[in-house]
């Protein structure tokens, strides 16, 4: 998957846990500040996106994704 | 070879009766909102809760155990004499020896009957029901009484903003007995210790040997315990739905611990519980109440016409530990 793809599929995830417009969702915002995303939204981001894109993210890991583009290089670096 | 008798029990199990104690003083998020900066419209969005109840210093682990049980019994049709067993799950009995479970058996007029307290935290309650069916159906006892209780607000740092507006008190209990049908299915229990440090209290010597005289209060990593009980929890959920022989199109209640309403909306999402499923949302004026969270939902529900007799409902529970445990039982 490109990192546009990455972003696209992550950016639909993020719409349906937190009704984000998925249009928002861009590399350079954060989750918290730009998106208002809350931290147990995130844990349920971050559950869906293992699902989606076959990866593993670790509780210590989610708290480094502060941004969209965080957890997009994240997932492109351990997608299998 | 000398042969040893051996006990029957009954065929079948089910509950038989439901009581409550809701305490007196009702708490709303305005009284706890200055101590941890914060405001009740993020509490309501973060986890449901409005309001909940703070037992006073007259409302004890064991007033509270014995009001709910004496509705039980009523509710029932059993007299406190005919009580075999009584199990009592509470996390928030501040005596290390002897059990709740003795004086709460004592105060009933209960004729002697087995008596001991489980520490299973939040997910005791169901702990309990697994424990009375098999008690039942094994002949060791005929009625079991199985209490679940809490005073966490004597237990919970009101500053603590992971959990200064999510614990609160009360008291739930069912009266287990023999039925002519099943009505407890079977349970999907189990633990995960190597999350032991998720949510607990501190070890008492440690608080002692630092000159620290208040009460061990519980802590508890929010985001870990969220993941592991939306998701993790769904399976077990599942798990004791394919066990009891049925499928989700078959319950008409779905009654998790009341640890948080977004714990509960990703549950019955991950195992795609029909609309239909009538789900309890006692938390939202009761707050998080451990081991009583089950049953004081189960009756609030059966209040408001939201669970009728006979009908289906998947209990689940959940918490420290980390202890869980599942079951499909009919609503008495």
């Amino acid at each position: 998957m490109s990192t546009e793809e990455i972003r696209a599929a992550l950016a639909e995830i993020v719409n349906e846990v937190a009704g984000i417009p998925a249009e928002n969702v861009q590399l350079d915002k954060s989750f918290a500040d730009d998106l208002d995303v809350d931290s147990l939204s995130m844990v349920e981001v971050v559950v869906e996106a293992e699902e989606k894109f076959g990866v593993t993210i670790p509780d210590d890991e989610v708290k480094n994704l502060k941004t969209v583009g965080d957890a997009v290089a994240y997932i492109e670096r351990n997608a299998s | 070879m000398t042969t040893l008798t051996v006990g029957t029990g009954s065929a079948n199990a089910a509950l038989l009766g439901v009581g409550a104690y809701r305490p007196s003083a009702l708490v709303p998020n305005d009284d706890l909102v200055e101590a941890i900066d914060s405001s009740d419209e993020w509490i309501q969005q973060r986890s449901g809760i409005r309001t909940r109840r703070f037992a006073g210093p007259e409302e004890t682990v064991v007033s509270m155990s014995v009001a709910a049980a004496r509705e039980a019994l009523e509710h029932a049709g059993i007299a406190a004499t005919q009580v075999d067993a009584v199990v009592v799950a509470t996390v928030s009995h501040l005596v290390q020896t002897p059990s709740a479970a003795t004086a709460i058996a004592h105060a009933l007029g209960a004729d002697h009957p087995a008596a001991f307290d489980i520490s299973a935290a939040c997910a005791g309650f169901c702990h309990g029901i697994a424990l009375a069916n098999d008690m039942v159906r094994g002949g060791s006892a005929r009625h079991v009484l199985v209490i679940g209780v809490e005073k966490l607000s004597d237990i919970t740092d009101p500053t603590d903003r992971g959990t200064a507006f999510i614990f609160a008190d009360g008291a739930g209990a069912v009266v287990v007995g023999q039925s002519g049908h099943p009505g407890i299915g079977p349970v999907v229990w189990g633990s995960d210790g190597e999350h032991y440090d998720h949510i607990r209290t501190p070890d008492l010597r440690d608080l002692v040997a630092a000159g620290d005289l208040r009460l061990p209060c519980l802590s508890m990593k929010g985001s870990e315990v969220f993941r592991w009980a939306s998701y993790a929890m769904a399976k077990v959920a599942q798990q004791a739905v394919d066990r009891a022989g049925i499928t989700v199109d078959d319950l008409d209640c779905f009654i998790p611990h009341q640890a948080n309403n977004r714990i509960t909306d990703a549950m019955a999402r991950a195992i795609r519980l029909p609309a239909s499923v009538r789900i309890a949302r006692d938390i939202v004026d009761a707050g998080n109440t451990s081991a009583a969270s089950v049953p004081l939902a189960l009756h609030r529900m059966i209040e408001d016409g939201d669970a009728r007799s006979g009908d289906i409902a998947l209990l689940i529970a959940f918490g420290a530990g980390l202890s869980y445990a599942a079951q499909v039982v009919t609503v008495p």
